[in-house]
């Protein structure tokens, strides 16, 4: 297996673009990362995406995107793993440059689901989950969020208030990202008056569904320095699942495959918790990312919350986490977050984060799918 | 939608029927050809009791398409007498009075209407039990 690095980034405007199709969201993101690696070609593209067919009745992406782009007949193909698709494309195109199929390679993510109505979108995400025997009883992705939070506070002993700081910080952190949905900081105190979604989730515990596209160029390691002088190497690649259901799980309030593609992860990169320098965690809802923080090492069980009360995930913090607004101020385009991710763990580490910039060299990025059934965790290196 | 997605699963869906494996002995919910605990692949179909407690719980006040018109509505997670938990919404309830370790017991009600012509979809749902028979309060 080859090393591989990451040499372009690119992002469009994350919110409701109506503006602009998905194709063209894609091929801005696309054309800012070839750009920022000084590329016109590539061998292969991999699209993350997950409500296309939904949203805008257009699957076949993988041809649609390459041909938009101008990238010619290479292999193209979109990979799907709800939440978690944009990582999961990363994932694709990891292995391909890693095992020397292909030397250069696209990632990008996008989604488009301001087209349809809330509701359809609403609707469309609960395709995460068993469709069979959790939607089909009304239950919404925030719902099965609810559900977890709820039984936290019960087991932990925590208030619902507890959750605030981590929709503080996300807000805090995104005010500086001129690519984020919203861009103004909340209080603790609107956190606590914020109207109920599902109960106990309300909007400022859930991340806004919204447009947007991110890219990311890469090549095998040693030719990285040739191209960009500011490369991002991939140090560690995983993936995990658990149980499609989250009451088919053993221990509801255990990520298990997030626990489970992190040591995978600490492992290939041969690290620990304390070597990572920030974590771009998949904040859809605050209680996700409290049990990320625990799944991952960062916090015991049912400790999350303190960790956070203490300012330990804010920037100047122990462990950073959603440093450029996370999935709840940034946004959360379903299929494109995965990749926002990486290029924003990748702005980190080439010093390019502006006033939100952390002192780094090791990042850690896990994306999940749904509630938590898949999880992917890449770490980066400067 | 098409009527055969869900004729296949009205047995389960109207009597909460599921499985016992024949290998490790385990309860079953929802039925599945391979056991989620052992990985054999032989089970008897079980009917559970319908009786069970509130595991924890979610008010919906943002439904999806098709739930829309009874929001705001509750769902659980209901552990069942026999062991699994179950995705249900609660039904005959107060939502400001469902509570962690509520005793519930099954019902099947009306779930949604689909399609041009209505189609009427029935399932299981959970209502709360006056009188508490229901073992293990312990365990909550
Ligand atoms: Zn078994």
């Amino acid at each position: 297996m080859r090393e591989v690095s990451i040499i372009g980034i690119g992002q469009t405007q994350v919110g409701e673009i109506w503006e602009r199709s998905l194709r063209d969201l894609a091929v801005d993101a696309i054309r800012a990362a070839l750009k920022d690696a000084h590329l016109e070609r590539v061998d292969a593209l991999y699209v993350g995406n997950m409500l296309s067919g939904e949203c805008i009745a257009q699957q076949h992406l993988g041809v649609l995107i390459a041909d938009w782009a101008g990238l010619g007949p290479i292999e193209a193909v979109k990979v799907e793993a709800a939440d978690a698709s944009g990582a999961a494309a990363l994932r694709m195109g990891y292995l391909a440059v890693a095992s020397g199929v292909h030397d250069y390679v696209l990632v990008c993510g996008v989604e488009k689901v301001t087209d349809v109505d809330a509701e359809t979108a609403n609707a469309a995400w609960s395709s995460a989950m068993d469709a069979e025997y959790e939607a089909f009883q009304g239950v919404t992705m925030p719902a099965l969020a609810g559900l977890l939070m709820r039984r936290y506070m019960h087991e932990f002993g925590v208030a619902r208030e507890d959750f605030a700081p981590f929709a503080v910080t996300a807000h805090a952190n995104g005010a500086n990202n001129p690519y984020a949905m919203f861009r103004s900081p909340i209080t603790a105190e609107a956190y606590a008056k914020a109207g109920m979604v599902a109960e106990p989730i309300s909007m400022f515990d859930a991340a806004p569904l919204c447009d947007g596209a991110a890219a990311v160029v890469l090549c095998p390691r040693e030719r990285a320095a040739d191209l960009s002088n500011k490369p991002v190497h991939i140090r560690a690649s995983a993936v995990a699942t658990d149980r499609l259901a989250v009451h088919s799980r053993r221990d509801p309030l255990f990520l298990q495959a997030a626990y489970l593609s992190a040591q995978k992860a600490y492992l290939q990169a041969g690290v620990s918790p304390q070597d990572v320098d920030l974590f771009e965690l998949h904040d859809a809802f605050t209680i996700l990312a409290a049990m990320s923080l625990e799944a991952c090492g960062f916090a015991e069980r049912g400790k999350a919350v303190h960790l956070a009360k203490e300012g330990g995930i804010a920037c100047n913090g122990r462990i950073p986490i959603s440093t450029m607004g996370g999935l709840k101020a940034r946004g959360h385009p379903i299929g494109a977050t995965g990749v926002y991710q990486i290029v924003e763990l990748a702005l980190q580490l080439r010093g390019e984060a502006g006033a939100n910039q952390i002192d780094c060299r090791l990042g850690m990025a896990q994306s999940l799918g749904g509630s938590g059934a898949t999880a992917i965790t890449h770490i980066l290196e400067a | 939608m098409n009527v055969p997605r869900y004729w296949r699963s009205e047995r389960t869906r109207y009597g909460l029927v599921g499985e016992i494996c024949r290998s490790c002995g385990k309860p079953i919910f929802p039925p599945r050809d391979v056991c989620p605990h052992c990985t054999d692949e032989g089970q008897d179909v079980h009917p559970f009791g319908g009786k069970g407690q509130v595991y924890s719980f979610s008010t919906v006040y943002d439904a999806p398409a098709g739930y829309t018109e009874y929001q705001p509505y509750t769902v659980a997670l209901i552990k069942l007498d026999e062991g699994p938990l179950v995705t249900a919404q609660l039904t005959d309830v107060d939502n400001e009075a469902v509570h962690i370790g509520m005793p519930v017991e099954m019902v099947t009600r009306k779930i949604k209407e689909e399609g041009e012509n209505g189609l009427i979809i029935y399932g299981y749902k959970f209502r709360p039990v006056l009188e508490s028979k229901s073992s293990r309060p312990d365990r909550f």
